[in-house]
């Protein structure tokens, strides 16, 4: 395996974090909600596929938009019965109305479809390696880069460039002022929060095959989610894509020079990044 | 008014505030009844002890000081290998394992403390995680020290002041441990009412007025979060020595969770809130636990869900009502 293999293994890894940590990245990013249970809906992702895989025998493309719709779904419902009080609520309290959430889902999950690992098997042309220009690459991470890095690029476009994007920030930043001039911020919201859950969904989908898939999913992978937010920093897209990347090729080449160290070294690294850059690695300073 | 008027006028009800209401000592009364009450529960009053004061212990950091910290299991998994190896390798007497624990514990606190003191509550709230997951993977790569996922076995505790053997029934652990709860918590209710108690109150309250007012807040939140994780410390230090066991759960999120769980349950920054919490959140969990054994989880999750949506200010507020009641003018809140 050379050092090139690795890279490209672990921006794969950070492509996958990244789509399942982006619409975290607007709930508590730009929102300030301290959504802890935001694997659960990538979990929901990952389970729409593996189900529609094992038990209908739907093709493995074919699931991912439906993991996007699920877990969309889940979440605009969610978000208009249970998230929507919780807004204006003290952080203590978003945690524990999401630390709730997380645990009735992993229960759930064990109750409806057993605690073991589930195994997908991808098609045959996402399967085996080739070459480029002597490096082996995998064809279904090639695909993931693929894909993940054109969402990504959509994701800066929708923030940046689109009147929906503009208003979303507007109302973020200020959303009595944003009321007033007749943004329908509750809308908004709802949808975002939605779009979120979906991407989340989609990421768990994507994530059977490189991150597993098991019912203690949304806990295992939640400070994940959040490093990539809390690093990359709240006031753009590309900072938490960044941070993704990091984090992806991190884990990966730690897991692989030093596996004994395990997950101590992406932890260390937050705890240290974060006494460095408390706003985020790529914020600017914010009061 | 002068100031030496305005000081005694302060002392004197510092002294007001520290002294015992009679619902109190109906509290403590019951705890100790528990104990010839109901013989065959036990270990189970035992464990509600020690998640009592371990509530006790996050009560002084978030009731009092107002930071949330979601990894404290960090500090109950340190006292409880503290405890669990001292008694491995070095003395079999209960007591010894507790001070040394809740002393290890403590300088983790204080060593990680100025890691909490900087940012906001979001940055804090992924510190405190970090550190309770950091000392996770710690304690699971030194195997050689903590045997890893087996944890520490065969841990045999000598009798407490050469007298009390542990037993089988828990007779003992629960006489330990509440008397142990018991005297920590004196002590904090005795620094939660002192003029360091109430400086750390402003700082919770209003930060900005309190610096001006010369409160030395990092000074102030470094001690507190220290004393903290010394009383979570001698948590774990009990945990490890009643069950002669200590393993990676210790250290798990779950554990950082639940506490946060059981001292919202009972109300924080109310010295009691804990005790009452952790309670209700034992006898919930083995009542849930026992006509749905692998699914308890689900139930504590719609019941914490269901009660931030709805039911604290409910349920607090009639708390707080009974003991306004109860207690009259002299008004409740210890």
């Amino acid at each position: 395996m050379t050092l090139l293999t690795i890279l490209i293994d672990g921006i794969a890894y950070g492509m996958v974090l990244f789509v399942l940590a982006s619409g975290l990245s607007v709930t508590l990013g730009l929102m300030n909600f301290v959504n802890l249970a935001h694997g659960a809906f990538a979990m929901v992702g990952g389970y729409v596929t593996v189900l529609l895989m094992q038990r209908l025998g739907v093709p493995f493309l074919a699931t991912l938009p439906a993991a996007f719709l699920v877990a969309a779904a889940a979440g605009l419902v969610l978000e208009r019965t249970l998230y929507r009080p919780m807004y204006a609520k003290s952080h203590l309290d978003q945690v524990m109305f999401s630390i709730g959430l997380v645990f009735m889902a992993v229960a759930a999950m064990k109750y409806a479809v057993g605690s073991q690992q589930q195994i997908i098997s991808l098609p045959s042309f996402l399967l085996g390696r080739f070459d480029v220009f002597g490096v082996s690459v995998g064809r279904y991470r090639l695909f993931v880069i693929v894909l993940c890095g054109l969402l990504a690029l959509a994701l800066h476009w929708g923030f940046v460039k689109t009147r929906f994007g503009s208003r979303l920030r507007a109302a973020v930043d200020d959303a009595r002022v944003a009321r007033g001039l007749g943004i329908p911020v509750t809308a908004l919201f709802a949808v975002t929060f939605a779009v979120g859950s979906g991407l989340a969904g989609l990421g768990g989908a994507l994530g059977v095959e490189l991150l597993g898939l098991d019912p203690t999913f949304p806990l295992k992978f939640m400070i994940y989610f959040l490093i990539v937010v809390t690093v990359g920093g709240t006031t753009t897209i590309t900072g938490p894509f960044f941070a993704a990347m990091l984090l992806g090729v991190a884990d990966v080449g730690g897991k692989y020079f030093i596996p004994q160290a395990g997950a101590f070294i992406i932890y260390g690294v937050m705890v240290a990044l974060l006494i460095l850059r408390p706003e985020g690695l790529f914020a600017r300073s914010r009061s | 008014m002068s100031t030496a008027d305005l000081t005694a006028r302060v002392r004197g009800s510092l002294v007001l505030a520290r002294k015992w209401h009679p619902a109190e000592f109906v509290v403590w009364v019951m705890a100790a009844a528990a104990f010839v009450l109901f013989p065959r529960q036990l270990l189970l009053l035992n464990e509600i002890a020690i998640l009592a004061l371990f509530a006790l212990s996050l009560d002084l950091i978030l009731g009092y000081a107002g930071i949330v910290s979601l990894g404290h299991a960090a500090f109950l998994g340190m006292g409880a290998y503290t405890a669990g190896l001292i008694a491995l390798h070095v003395t079999a007497d209960p007591l010894v394992g507790l001070v040394i624990g809740m002393a290890a514990s403590g300088l983790l606190g204080l060593v990680t403390s100025p890691l909490v003191l900087k940012g906001n509550d979001l940055t804090r709230l992924m510190v405190t995680l970090g550190i309770g997951l950091l000392m996770l993977e710690l304690a699971n790569s030194l195997g050689w020290l903590t045997g890893g996922a087996d944890g520490l076995q065969g841990i045999a505790m000598g009798k407490i002041l050469g007298l009390f053997e542990f037993d089988l029934f828990g007779k003992t652990a629960y006489a330990y441990s509440l008397t142990v709860l018991f005297l920590l918590f004196v002590l904090a209710r005795r620094i939660v009412h002192s003029p360091f108690g109430l400086s750390l109150r402003a700082v919770r309250d209003n930060p900005l007025r309190a610096a001006s007012s010369g409160v030395p807040i990092p000074w102030r939140l470094a001690a507190v979060y220290t004393l903290s994780a010394a009383y979570a410390g001698a948590a774990g230090a009990l945990l490890a020595q009643t069950t002669q066991f200590v393993s990676l759960d210790v250290l798990d999120f779950h554990r950082s969770a639940d506490v946060m769980l059981v001292l919202i349950i009972g109300g924080a920054g109310w010295l009691y809130g804990g005790i009452v919490g952790a309670a209700v959140f034992k006898l919930l969990q083995d009542w849930i636990a026992w006509f749905t054994p692998q699914y308890w989880q689900f139930w504590i999750g719609l019941f914490l869900v269901a009660f931030v949506l709805g039911g604290r200010e409910i349920l607090h507020g009639g708390i707080r009502a009974l003991v306004a009641r109860v207690s009259g003018r002299r008004g409740g809140g210890s």
